[in-house]
């Protein structure tokens, strides 16, 4: 379903360039969640806002069932795929009610029978409707990413990429959060790319993985890979460890792979 | 403990005034802290970070600060000068605002930034002060310091920016670090290597540390003390190192929540909250 072939995003110029990301590529088939982890400022972000088009930054082939990507953004594939950010808080506009922020999607798109589908994507995240007219600040942190996960949903997409979606909530919203994305892919058929700086949580998600660092990928691997703890990288092996919790002497022996 | 406590905090309560009626934020919160580490654990709305923000008197507008007692090395926090807490503030009490990228300024780069934080308190020139910022980027693990210096807020990545906020907090080397949720948008290895910076502060130059975090596993491998709080209030304080073995339902409920790398669960569990708990 999703192609990506020899991704490469670059900001700025001269003594400023920043090659975020160095020659990319993966497959991601129908229906299937795919997992990225690595190093913070690795480019797993950039990878997500490059295959949205939130930035023109990029060379290389983006492939949608086939059809190759262009770096404008175009509504079909706009509503076939979505994206939830890395930060609930910022995401959504403090002035606007959650009514107002799943409606103007469904107004940008010019798609019908508004109060049904509204209606219908709060149910579907498990939002009471009596937080229609509700403005962010008057939710709770883990019901506004829900809204966020709602917003990405109304337009009925195939494709959810998905940035850090629970790094900023307490473990009992994460669960609800964790359980409401495995039950929607389920039920929709969607297929997942998704960002996490949490081993377990991407595991816990996606089938596949993609270890960055520097821009690259440095090896693929299975979530049960991951999960037995036999990848053959030794950057991964030291994610890995490192998952464990802290200490002392780990963090002093922690090596710099370029 | 023999000496006295760096920090005391005595039947602390935050209310805050709304539209439709006062939010009772915070509810009767004590504790000690010593040249430790000391956590801060809960759910989303406990109460962590307006606790943290009542010690530094950073409340907002509509809330109101009580308590018996608050006093930071021998300084009563709740009757000094307006002045002596700008003092206090940055110099000897550092706190680490759970959101990065609303804290930092969007018109100035992130170097420049650090560089600032360094003379408001120290009699450095401009040149010296650029030296230290980019010292302490490379100490929070930020490669390429000469490049991100010149960086502005919205350049840098999520984690990124969260250890330029802490390379500013630590820069003025304060006795005293509120982190809330320093590390939650960095990658494993990376925030380990900032946690054992924060170690080091507390074990060579007696930094007290009061870690407000998500993340109970960590908080149990890291911290000394653990406060568990709830609705407002101190459910529990545990031993770091007994976190897991923790009997409250409460606590026993975060801890299941969190899916295991080892161990997959289809339906990971979620906490069910018991109204008792706001009352025993
Ligand atoms: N608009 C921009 N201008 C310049 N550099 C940028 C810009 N956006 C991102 N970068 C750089 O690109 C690199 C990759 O950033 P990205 O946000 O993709 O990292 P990430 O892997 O998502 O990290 P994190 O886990 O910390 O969120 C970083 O070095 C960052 O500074
Ligand atoms: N200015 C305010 N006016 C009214 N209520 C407020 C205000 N600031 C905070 N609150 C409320 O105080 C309670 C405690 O908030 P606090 O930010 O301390 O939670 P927290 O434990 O840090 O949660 P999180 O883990 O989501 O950061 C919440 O119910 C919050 O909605
Ligand atoms: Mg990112
Ligand atoms: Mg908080």
């Amino acid at each position: 379903m999703i192609h990506v072939e020899d991704l490469f995003v670059t900001f700025g110029h001269g003594p400023t360039e920043v090659r975020a990301v160095r020659g990319v590529s993966f497959s991601v088939a129908h229906g299937e969640a795919f997992g990225l982890v690595g190093e913070s400022g690795s480019g797993k972000s950039t990878v997500l806002r490059a295959i949205a088009r939130l930035t023109n930054a990029w060379t290389g082939t983006i492939r949608i069932d086939g059809t190759a990507l262009s770096h404008r953004r175009d509504r079909a594939t706009a509503r076939r795929m979505q994206m939830v950010f890395q930060d609930p808080y910022g995401s959504l506009h403090p002035r606007h009610t959650v009514n107002d922020i799943l409606q103007e999607p469904l107004q940008i798109h010019g798609i019908d029978r508004h109060d049904e589908r509204i209606l219908g994507a709060l149910d579907d995240v498990g939002l009471g409707r009596e937080l229609r007219f509700r403005y962010p600040h008057q939710i709770s942190g883990g019901q506004r990413q829900r809204v966020a996960i709602a917003r990405a949903l109304i337009l009925e997409p195939e494709i959810l990429l998905l940035d850090e979606p629970t790094s900023a909530l307490d473990v009992s919203v994460q669960a609800e959060i964790l359980n409401l994305l495995v039950r929607l892919r389920q039920a929709h058929g969607l297929t997942y790319i998704m960002v996490s700086h949490n081993l377990a949580v991407v595991a816990h998600i996606c089938e596949r993985v993609a270890v960055m660092n520097r821009g690259r990928f440095v090896e693929e691997l299975t979530a049960d890979s991951l999960r037995s703890a036999t990848p053959t990288d030794a950057y991964t092996r030291q994610l890995i460890a490192a998952s464990g919790g802290y200490d002392r002497e780990l963090a002093r022996g922690i090596v710099t792979y370029e | 403990m023999t000496e006295a406590p760096l920090l005391t905090v005595e039947d602390l309560n935050v209310v805050f005034q709304t539209a439709r009626g006062p939010v009772h934020a915070v509810r009767g919160v004590s504790f000690e802290l010593g040249r430790e580490r000391l956590g801060i654990v809960g759910e989303s709305g406990s109460g962590k970070s307006q606790t943290g923000r009542a010690i530094l008197r950073l409340s907002a507008a509509n809330g109101r600060v009580s308590a018996k007692r608050m006093e930071f090395d021998g300084i009563d926090l709740m009757t000094t000068s307006e002045k002596q807490m700008r003092d206090i503030r940055g110099a000897r009490i550092s706190m680490i605002m759970q959101d990065p990228r609303y804290s930092l300024n969007p018109v100035m780069t992130v170097g420049e930034q650090i560089a600032e934080a360094y003379l408001i308190h120290a009699d450095a020139t401009r040149a010296e002060a650029r030296e230290r910022a980019l010292e302490m980027l490379a100490t929070v693990q930020i490669r390429d310091p000469e490049t991100v210096y010149n960086l502005y807020p919205h350049q840098v990545s999520g984690g990124m920016g969260q250890r330029v906020m802490i390379a500013m907090m630590l820069i003025p080397e304060p006795d005293l670090m509120i982190a809330d949720e320093p590390t939650s948008a960095l990658d494993v290895t990376v925030q380990m290597q900032v946690l054992a910076l924060l170690d080091d502060m507390v074990r060579e130059r007696g930094m007290g540390l009061i870690l407000i975090s998500h993340d109970l596993n960590l908080v149990a491998s890291f911290c000394d003390r653990v406060l568990v709080m709830y609705g407002g209030r101190v459910m529990e304080v545990l031993e770091a190192g007994q976190l897991q073995k923790a009997q409250h339902a409460y606590t026993r409920g975060l801890l299941n929540c969190i899916p295991e790398l080892d161990h997959h669960q289809d339906v990971l569990p979620v906490l069910e909250r018991d109204p008792a708990w706001l009352t025993e």
